[in-house]
């Protein structure tokens, strides 16, 4: 049988959205201490070519998906030791990372170009969920790294929200001078939710080489970097509303494949131009932060108070 | 005698430039409440930020209960019992009070349970007779209820010895008799009070032992009972405190600025200034009396150029000026000594040379053409430094880095040395120390003498009378009446203040 339309649109809308979706949760974790990082884009970059290199080294991708936590991690190391114990600008320092690990994937890449993946993630159909109409299809026909982000939604959810972690976490973020005072290590925070955060960027680009597309090009990411930190202020730093925003740009993302796909059924979409429709999630991005942002200044809410600022306890 | 529950000996602590504090001797007893007293600037707050383990001491030995420690950061110190209540406070807007209490520490279990922690934390504020509600988040809190908070919180970590910076500074006088009483019950339970503060009468209504600082130094510790404010005073500045006389009336010059039937609106778009009319003269204080909001900010800033007229006219020299830009009224030698410092006043990141010049960038004394000459400049700012006496480590230094005194020295020295004919001070002695005051005060005064017009508003009657040559009484953005100085009386300026007019008295002051 045939699956309607609508359904395969959303479950590639899950596929294309979950790459978006890991970058996207790590950016909340150091948004959330306070440390804007703006190297997503350079760590996602190196994820996938590690991953990428690494699987086809091994054989194995699991062994590619822990080169990629690695890889990120340590960018965002760069990025930590920059901006929270040198106390740099964090806007110069993640745009300089992006630029970095735009460099470095490129030269790492160079000889793997077009080779296949010998391991690629294959769908795992969940058995009894996967049966559920429409919804399984959507959400339990995919592989084991989408999955992993079902959980880690819920997991960094709970510990955001949830726990004392969580709780000193957004302190650190939002008055790190309160935070001080009351005993809780600020910079270790800051450096632990950094590196995690870029982590889980190596992770979303190694989604890319490994699942989604899956083999290595130059610049792969293209930009999706970018949309994973104003998908950060769309969510309004909330893990729960990440993943729906992940995949709305995740369907927007895969809208210009599938109306070509459709040929002649597509109407008169067909005639749209295809450069056109790449350019959708981009514009989506202009459109939902000039929103967002306006009527999150009228709410106060979201925004961490301390975002982008270096914290010194000697500072007067 | 019971061991103390702090000893610090010979405290030295260094910054860059400034020795902060100098072989310092403190001492405190459980169940007192011990004020540490001394001019802006003193080394309160360092020797207060050393004792919390924000700052780490370069010599001199801390003992707790008895036992020598050492902090190597705040946990240390919170560890020992110690809690600060910082002047600003140490609050996370966006938390729960209960949050905000509980934050970085460790008995709720990994997963928190925000009901419980609520219930507990009622039940436990309630023990100490402070009344604070759990889940509200305290960007609803008044200042006063914030300030609570942080002592619950200090009180649930534990906190033995409480130290307070300038408490009072933010509070109503009923809010800090209430704040008062608390502490005392705090110090009746056995706990050991610490209040930063600089002003004297409070504490010697509240403090049991008093100890005083000054310049970076220790002075003496004063038994509360046994002192009184003029002794307190001498130690605290070590010269006697005398404000200018302002003698007998001067012989008045001409009107310097008019203020004809002059409307402006507010920020929220109200009637701020109802056609109001006032005229200063040369060589006269012209004093605004009134409740802080009632249309004194406005005033400044319309006669600044900040503000736009909505209707009515403003003279400088017989000229009319309405709706002229800031530069223009600079230019024509209006001066504004603003409120907020390092708002208006002065720019908090930039250094002591590029504020001096700020307003006079285009003269030629620091410019040549569309370079400005920063050799000249540096001795620009020496000059108003060494003029005006402001304590800094050096021209080259942040202005945010200078204490409240020395900012607005800074501000007067940048501003009369530009020679106005018109200064318009707002509140200019809010915040400072009584050294500062006396400086400030001495500086108005001398200006007046030179034949400059001075309009001051103050929300402090005394001050008014004392420096004033006529009181202007404002209420909802109307001169309500005009008192010469023969005229002054606390009880007639509290009616207008009120709201009462005095038929005649508008007048009569006016046309003078």
């Amino acid at each position: 049988m045939k699956d309607p339309l609508i359904v395969v649109l959303l479950s590639t809308a899950v596929i294309a959205g979950t790459p978006l979706l890991f970058a996207a949760l790590g950016e909340i974790l150091s948004e959330r201490a306070g440390v804007l990082n703006l190297g997503v884009e350079g760590m996602m970059l190196v994820g996938a070519v590690s991953g990428y290199i690494a699987t086809v080294q091994s054989g194995n991708h699991w062994v590619g998906v822990i080169a990629a936590l690695g890889a990120g991690g340590m960018m965002a190391a760069i990025h930590a030791f920059l901006s929270v114990t040198l106390r740099a600008n964090q806007v110069v320092s993640g745009l300089a990372l992006t630029i970095f690990g735009t460099g470095l994937s490129a030269f790492l890449g160079k000889g793997y170009i077009g080779r296949p993946v010998p391991d690629v993630f294959k769908p795992v159909e969940i058995p009894v969920l996967s049966r559920i109409p429409y919804a399984g299809k959507i959400l339990f026909e995919h592989d084991s790294l989408v999955y992993l982000s079902f959980l880690l939604v819920i997991m960094i959810w709970i510990i955001v929200f949830k726990t004392r972690w969580g709780l000193n976490l957004r302190a650190v973020g939002e008055n790190p001078a309160a935070a001080d005072s009351m005993g809780i290590p600020v910079y270790l925070t800051r450096y632990l939710c950094v590196i995690s955060g870029g982590m889980l960027a190596g992770l979303g680009g190694a989604y890319l080489s490994l699942a989604y597309a899956p083999t290595w090009v130059e610049n792969m990411t293209s930009g999706r970097g970018w949309i994973a930190v104003a998908l950060v202020i769309f969510a309004v730093w909330h893990p729960g509303k990440a993943i729906v925003g992940a995949y709305i740009f995740g369907g927007v993302d895969s809208l210009g494949f599938h109306i070509q796909a459709m040929g002649d059924k597509a109407l008169f979409l067909k005639d749209v131009s295809p450069f056109f429709l790449q350019m959708l999630p981009y514009i989506l991005t202009i459109i939902v932060l000039i929103i967002v942002t306006s009527e999150t200044k009228k709410r106060r809410v979201g925004t961490p108070a301390s975002l982008g600022l270096p914290y010194d306890r000697e500072e007067r | 005698m019971t061991t103390p529950l702090v000893k610090m000996v010979s405290i030295t602590k260094r910054f860059p430039g400034v020795t902060a504090n100098k072989d310092i001797y403190f001492e405190l007893r459980p169940g007192e409440i011990h004020a540490l007293l001394g001019e802006n600037g003193a080394g309160k707050s360092t020797l207060m930020n050393i004792l919390t383990g924000l700052y780490m001491p370069d010599e001199g030995d801390i003992y707790i209960r008895g036992t020598k420690v050492k902090f190597s950061s705040p946990r240390g110190a919170i560890e020992s019992g110690i809690g600060m209540v910082h002047q600003h406070f140490r609050l996370v807007p966006t938390f729960s009070v209960a949050e905000n209490v509980i934050m970085g520490s460790g008995d709720h279990g990994f997963f928190v349970n925000m009901k419980s922690v609520e219930e507990k934390l009622a039940r436990f504020s309630g023990e100490y007779g402070i009344n604070v509600m759990p889940g509200s988040k305290i960007w609803q809190l008044s200042v006063g209820e914030q300030q609570r908070v942080e002592i619950v919180k200090m009180l649930y970590r534990g906190t033995n010895i409480m130290i307070l910076d300038e408490p009072t500074a933010v509070l109503t006088p009923q809010e800090s008799r209430e704040l008062f009483a608390t502490l005392r019950r705090m110090a009746d339970m056995g706990k050991g009070i610490i209040v930063i503060s600089h002003k004297i009468q409070e504490v010697l209504d509240n403090a049991d032992r008093i100890t005083v600082l000054r310049d970076g130094r220790y002075v003496d510790t004063f038994s509360g009972k046994d002192t009184d404010s003029r002794k307190l005073t001498m130690a605290m500045v070590d010269r006697d405190i005398s404000f200018g006389q302002n003698l007998a009336d001067k012989p008045k010059g001409n009107f310097i600025l008019r203020l004809k039937g002059l409307t402006v609106l507010g920020d929220r778009g109200q009637k701020a200034l109802k056609s109001l009319s006032l005229n200063l003269c040369k060589g006269e204080i012209l004093g605004i009396a009134g409740v802080a909001g009632n249309g004194q900010k406005e005033l400044a800033e319309v006669i600044a150029g900040l503000r736009e007229v909505a209707a009515g006219d403003i003279e400088v020299r017989g000229e009319r000026f309405t709706g002229k830009s800031a530069r223009a009224m600079i230019d024509a030698g209006i001066s504004l000594i603003p409120e907020d410092r390092l708002g208006t006043g002065l720019v908090g990141p930039l250094n002591i040379m590029e504020n001096s010049i700020l307003k006079n960038y285009r003269s030629g004394e620091v410019a040549s053409g569309w370079f400005i000459n920063w050799k000249r400049v540096r001795e620009y700012a020496h000059r108003l430094v060494d003029k005006f006496d402001v304590k800094t480590t050096g021209v080259d230094a942040p202005v945010r880095m200078l204490s409240g005194g020395n900012l607005q020295k800074l501000l007067l020295a940048r501003e009369i040395t530009n020679d106005p004919d018109v200064i318009v001070a707002v509140y200019p002695v809010r915040g400072l120390d009584v050294g500062a005051i006396e400086f400030v005060r001495n500086i108005l005064l001398r200006q007046r003498d030179t034949g400059k017009g001075i309009l001051l508003i103050s929300e402090e009657l005394e001050e008014l009378f004392m420096l004033s040559d006529r009181v202007a009484v404002i209420h909802e953005g109307e001169i309500m009446g005009i008192l010469d100085r023969e005229d002054f009386d606390l009880e007639r300026v509290g009616r207008l203040m009120a709201g009462e007019r005095e038929e005649g008295a508008y007048e009569r002051a006016a046309n003078r």
